[in-house]
């Protein structure tokens, strides 16, 4: 492999930012190659310029961002050089590039079969009977069951794993020596990751492509990279092979990153003591039913059965795969939508039935944090305002809320000056603990947290992690952590039900869950989790 | 598919219901005596009475409401107390003009507007985009009556190469036909040419966003085909909304070009029947519109489906 040239050659790339901006390049003096064969990561934070790299190679940069030095050689021909016909000849035949969002990364007007059918009669001179059989051999090829009646199917018909499939049948359709694939796991369920993960590498050692890889994940990393580069602002910090940079990390940058991912295995946490509970469902459902004139009803079960108790100071973890129903769990607690079977116990009192007037003191109880930090603050309303809307809401005077806020600012690691600036002011990290803030100022029970660091940076998630984990012991807050992230998980939970299918298959202290899983599905989704034989080191960030 | 149709289908039924007793309160609560129109200036007290009693005013007003209701369930929608004639055949005569101009106009402001909006939304921020848009602006605050004026003296007077006014049925002379309706649609057409321009060019930037927009580019195709294939059909659903809309007021802006150029279409009719107190005639167009109104939106709910798969129903 090493004495083959390379297919990408990326000397010295920079990519020029708009006036303006936080600094001057995206991409500064970059360099790195791709092999035939090989699987080359980009690893890095958001912003680090790692998809900027991507786009660049495929002549598809926003028209904002200028590459201004350095070369991309592709097969040894200078694509930064060439101009719009050529790269469009050259994409797709020779460089292909998948993306992270199957769900929208295909268009859902047109069947999968015609959208790639579109590749081979633009880049081909293949009839229509010759093109439908390269399409059904590649739809076999990235095993589709049934090709034929996908080729037929829009893509809103199919899984989120097959769309990539579809996505990667089109990518790889015309044998392009360079795939880059750009996050296409990061939306997957970790099952179909794994699956996904397994394809890539499969068809791209049989064909030889070399594979310029995308992801934040270091698990992701561990399972299919041979070299790794790890990028920070735009600039190069470490490149090597792949157990080299995992093991033996040389940059400070690396190590702190490295060790900021949380281990599988769970932390050891206190058993249970007798305390108060503070919440407890009772055979809790959701099911939701579509009405129609003359056609069967369609009735969907978003959650059966659902029994859970969280006590005093503890943390509850429900995981489970897109679909599980665990978020529906978590709205039906929160009485955001209400459960068509069961009971949900808040304290004492019954909070399932009741009727709206009589839930409205209930509802300070229980806050949730959501899940992405730009979209759950309002934009035109200052932080401050959104941290005391609730309070004042439930009757405490505007002066005495706000000391409550700049308190809470404290609590969250913020500085308390900046109650008056607006969302847009702060950084992602920043706003989720803002969000944690506004839902503490309710001084609630129960805390509900809805995939709240899914959204974060790896190592900005370390640190609202152990935020919550403080605010729990201090406050001795009950917590319901929503999750897909069994790492997270593992690392935040004392007990954990895991969910598939609206139904929870296994409940039980974390350290059982994790230790000696029983359910089968519990363990397919072990098994499942990229790099779960990695043990990643905690080094000493100097 | 069946079902959304039927669904919708008896939906017309009470929105009929309301318009029905709508207009026929709002006609009789509205001053002016149609008897009184019809006896002319120099009727005595007694003539207007005996019309009165022969259009059958003189009832109260809910057995007014009655018989009329029950004459138009029956398919009897009266007799124009001014035509002589009754409604259902005054309305047969004038619906040819009326529906002409709607799709002559249809056809040049869609035909006009859906590429203004593409290329504008391509080359959104450039002089093009800012011509298109001005001139949409413009397409909103002109005045029918003065375009329509203003291309009369252009190209019908001082150029002399269509006709002034008038209307020649399609069955008649095809060719005097089409010269006759090319500046009524024109005329009446730009406000829709702004109106689906501008729409046109809002969903196709916001659709030129999209992630499956930077798939197609990364598959080499043209930008022609990036455009047209994949761009403009994923914004045809706003696009086709406000069309519906479009046709719905196209019978409000009939009125006015109907009357600049002289047509003998539905706009007009309306027009004469409300200046005379013609209170069937008013009655049954209204009713007539109110069902095109919602048959239009069905049109388009289906037409949804011809270029969303994931829209059923």
């Amino acid at each position: 492999m090493s004495d083959q040239k390379p297919v990408l050659e990326v000397k010295n790339l920079s990519v020029a930012l708009p006036q303006g901006g936080d600094r001057l390049h995206a991409v500064e003096k970059v360099s790195f190659t791709v092999k035939p064969g090989e699987i080359v990561c980009l690893v890095g934070e958001s912003g680090s310029g790692k998809s900027v790299i991507a786009f660049t190679i495929m002549g598809l940069l926003a028209k904002a961002l200028k590459p201004v030095s350095g070369e991309i050689l592709l097969q040894g021909e200078n694509v930064l050089a060439a101009n719009e016909a050529r790269l469009r000849e050259l994409r797709c035949t020779r460089m292909s590039m998948i993306f992270q969002e199957p769900m929208t990364a295909l268009n859902p007007v047109m069947t999968c079969g015609e959208q790639i059918d579109e590749v081979l009669r633009t880049h081909t001179k293949l009839d229509t009977t010759q093109r439908k059989t390269k399409i059904i051999g590649i739809l076999t090829r990235v095993k589709l069951p049934e090709p034929e009646r996908i080729y037929a199917s829009f893509p809103h018909q199919l899984s989120g794993g097959q769309r990539q499939r579809i996505m990667i049948a089109m990518a790889l359709v015309l044998d392009p020596v360079l795939l880059i694939a750009d996050e296409p796991t990061t939306a997957l369920d970790v099952t179909t990751q794994a699956e996904i993960l397994k394809l890539v590498a499969e068809l791209q050692e049989g064909q030889g492509t070399g594979v310029l890889f995308i992801t934040h994940d270091f698990g992701v990393v561990a399972e299919i990279a041979h070299r790794v580069a790890v990028l920070r602002w735009g600039e190069l910090v470490e490149m090597g092979p792949t157990e080299q940079i995992l093991s033996r990390p040389q940059q400070p940058y690396t190590r702190m990153l490295i060790s900021s991912v949380p281990s599988i295995h769970p932390a050891h946490r206190g058993v249970r003591l007798e305390k108060e509970t503070v919440l407890r469902t009772e055979k809790l459902g959701k099911t939701y039913a579509g009405k129609s004139f003359f056609q069967k009803a369609r009735v969907v079960k978003a959650a059966v059965d659902v029994d859970l108790d969280i006590r005093r100071g503890e943390t509850l973890g429900i995981v489970g795969e897109s679909g599980s129903g665990k978020s529906t769990v978590a709205r039906c607690i929160a009485r955001l939508i209400d459960p068509t079977e069961g009971k949900v116990f808040l304290g004492k009192t019954e909070i399932a039935t009741i009727s709206p007037s009589k839930l409205r003191p209930h509802r300070r109880k229980v806050q949730i944090v959501f899940q992405d930090p730009y979209r759950s603050l309002n934009p035109r309303i200052t932080v401050g305002d959104s941290i005391i809307e609730g309070p004042m809401n439930f009757g405490l005077k505007r002066g005495e809320a706000l000391a409550r806020a700049r308190k809470l600012m404290e609590t969250v690691q913020l500085d308390p000056n900046a109650l008056d600036r607006y969302p847009h002011q702060f950084s992602g990290g920043q706003r989720q603990r803002i969000c944690i803030a506004r839902a503490l100022a309710m001084e609630p029970e129960l805390l509900i947290a809805d995939e709240a660091v899914s959204a974060l940076d790896v190592s900005v998630q370390k640190q609202v992690l152990g935020l919550l984990d403080e605010i729990r012991q201090r406050l001795n807050l009950a917590v319901l952590f929503i999750t897909h992230d069994l790492r997270v998980a593992a690392q935040i939970c004392d007990f954990v039900a895991v969910m598939s299918q609206g139904r929870v298959v296994e409940y039980g202290a974390a350290e059982q869950v994790f230790g000696a899983p029983k359910h089968d599905y519990t363990k397919s989704l072990f098994a499942a989790a990229p790099g779960r034989d990695w043990e990643f080191g905690k080094f000493a960030t100097a | 598919m069946i079902d959304f149709i039927a669904r919708r289908l008896v939906a017309i039924i009470p929105v009929l219901a309301v318009v029905a007793v709508f207009v026929f309160l709002m006609l009789r609560l509205t001053p002016g005596d149609p008897a009184a129109v019809i006896a002319g200036d120099n009727a005595t007290s007694e003539q207007i009475d005996l019309i009165r009693a022969k259009l059958g005013l003189d009832l109260p007003i809910w057995q007014q409401f009655f018989i009329w209701i029950s004459d138009i369930l029956r398919g009897n929608f009266g007799e124009s107390f001014f035509f002589k004639k009754t409604v259902t055949e005054l309305i047969a005569q004038r619906l040819e003009p009326t529906l002409a101009l709607s799709i002559c106009t249809l056809i040049v402001a869609v035909t006009t507007a859906v590429p203004l909006g593409v290329i504008a939304a391509y080359r959104h921020g450039s002089l093009l985009d800012r011509v298109v848009m001005g001139f949409s602006v413009m397409g909103f605050s002109l005045p029918t009556f003065v375009i329509g004026y203003c291309l009369i003296y252009i190209f019908a007077i001082d150029l002399g190469w269509l006709p002034v006014q008038g209307y020649t049925r399609i069955g008649a002379d095809f060719g005097g036909f089409i010269e006759h309706m090319i500046l009524p649609s024109i005329t009446l057409g730009i406000i829709y040419v702004a109106l689906i321009a501008r729409i046109t060019r809002a969903s196709v930037l916001e659709v030129l966003n999209e992630d499956y927009i930077r798939t197609a580019r990364a598959k080499g195709l043209s930008n022609r085909v990036v455009l047209m294939r994949h761009a403009l059909r994923n914004a045809a659903v706003p696009i086709l909304t406000v069309i519906g809309i479009g046709i719905a007021l196209l019978i409000g802006g009939a009125v006015v070009t109907e009357t600049v150029y002289g047509l003998p279409g539905l706009g007009r009719l309306t027009v004469e029947a409300v200046l005379s107190r013609d209170f069937p005639t008013i009655q049954a167009v209204i009713l007539m519109f109110s069902v095109v109104y919602v048959v239009i939106n069905l049109l388009i709910d289906i037409s949804y489906t011809l270029f969303d798969p994931r829209i059923r129903y």
